[in-house]
């Protein structure tokens, strides 16, 4: 993690967060979330809703019948490319 | 991808390529077989043996069809993308050229289409403008002050699917891809044709917006 001057605000701080939580380097250990309790609590919050998101889209099962639909679809493409082109 | 066996190169193309040449469909054996599609299936499904790709559908159908509900949120429209993400892997999977896992080749073929048709739909996947320049209510300085916030212990599911589902349409399809699907932002700014910097600021705005969301409930929810 790069040096900061530790009277960073909480503006300066929030404004680099977007591209410190991309870098992929621990945002926790950034001196000033160590030294600031709402920003903390704001970096907590956000991993707690990409984390609770992730736990509302488990994989399902798409209808039986789609398959059918899929073969249809494959077959009539392939009966296209058979046509002669005009 | 942050999956296992899941690397995706960030060279690589968004638009598949079509109409390759033969030697497009030399197949690496041991690439595939280390995807979980064994390459000797793989291999008959680009020779185009109906019932290699049958397998093959079965495979991946869950994975596919569920990314597709994802990304539109709605089931008739995931099946219409599914069949249509199919429909071009039958088409390109002779293309794949075991460069990345097929799996990771695949779920991205099934975003193209996706993406695709969002762009069809008239929705504006990225706005450059606004989001390298914040507006007034989206300054980092709104986010202080978390006084009045409760999001601590369990936050509310249903509350957070509808806070998702009214996201600006850019933002969440930013967030579903990086937050949900796991791609990387240079992914992302390839995909959707944008900046890396882009990405991130819009996938911060798209939790903070969340955020803001779910203090509105949890606030109506004290009352």
């Amino acid at each position: 993690m790069s040096e900061v001057p530790k009277s960073m605000s909480c503006a300066e701080f929030q404004a680099q967060l977007p591209d410190l939580i991309g870098s992929g380097e621990s945002v926790g250990e950034h001196p000033h979330v160590k030294e600031c309790d709402l920003c903390r609590e704001l970096l907590e919050q956000l991993e707690a809703i990409a984390h609770a998101a992730r736990q509302l889209f488990p994989e399902v099962e798409p209808p039986d019948e789609l398959w059918e639909h899929i073969k249809s679809a494959i077959k009539e493409d392939e009966g296209g490319k058979d046509q002669p082109s005009t | 991808m942050k999956g296992p066996d899941e690397e995706v190169s960030g060279t690589e193309p968004v638009e598949l390529a079509v109409g390759q040449s033969a030697a497009a469909k030399s197949v690496s054996v041991r690439e595939s077989a280390a995807t979980g599609v064994p390459a000797e299936l793989l291999e008959r499904a680009q020779a185009g043996d109906h019932r290699a790709f049958a397998e093959i559908y079965s495979l991946h159908k869950r994975r596919i069809y569920s990314l597709c509900l994802r990304m539109l949120g709605n089931a008739a429209e995931a099946e219409d993308l599914t069949q249509e993400a199919f429909l071009q892997l039958h088409r390109k999977i002779g293309t794949f050229r075991g460069e990345s896992a097929f799996s990771t080749w695949l779920h991205r073929l099934a975003i193209n289409v996706v993406l695709m048709r969002l762009r069809k739909k008239g929705l504006q996947l990225i706005s450059l403008d606004e989001a390298m320049e914040p507006t007034t209510e989206e300054r980092p300085g709104r986010s202080f002050g978390t006084d009045d916030l409760s999001l601590t212990g369990a936050i509310d599911r249903l509350a957070l699917q509808r806070a998702i589902d009214d996201l600006p349409a850019g933002y969440r399809l930013i967030f579903m891809l990086h937050d949900i699907e796991g791609y990387e932002h240079n992914e992302i700014a390839d995909m959707l044709r944008c900046s890396i910097g882009n990405s991130k600021s819009q996938l911060h705005k798209a939790r903070l917006k969340l955020r803001d969301a779910l203090r509105v409930h949890s606030r109506g929810e004290g009352r």
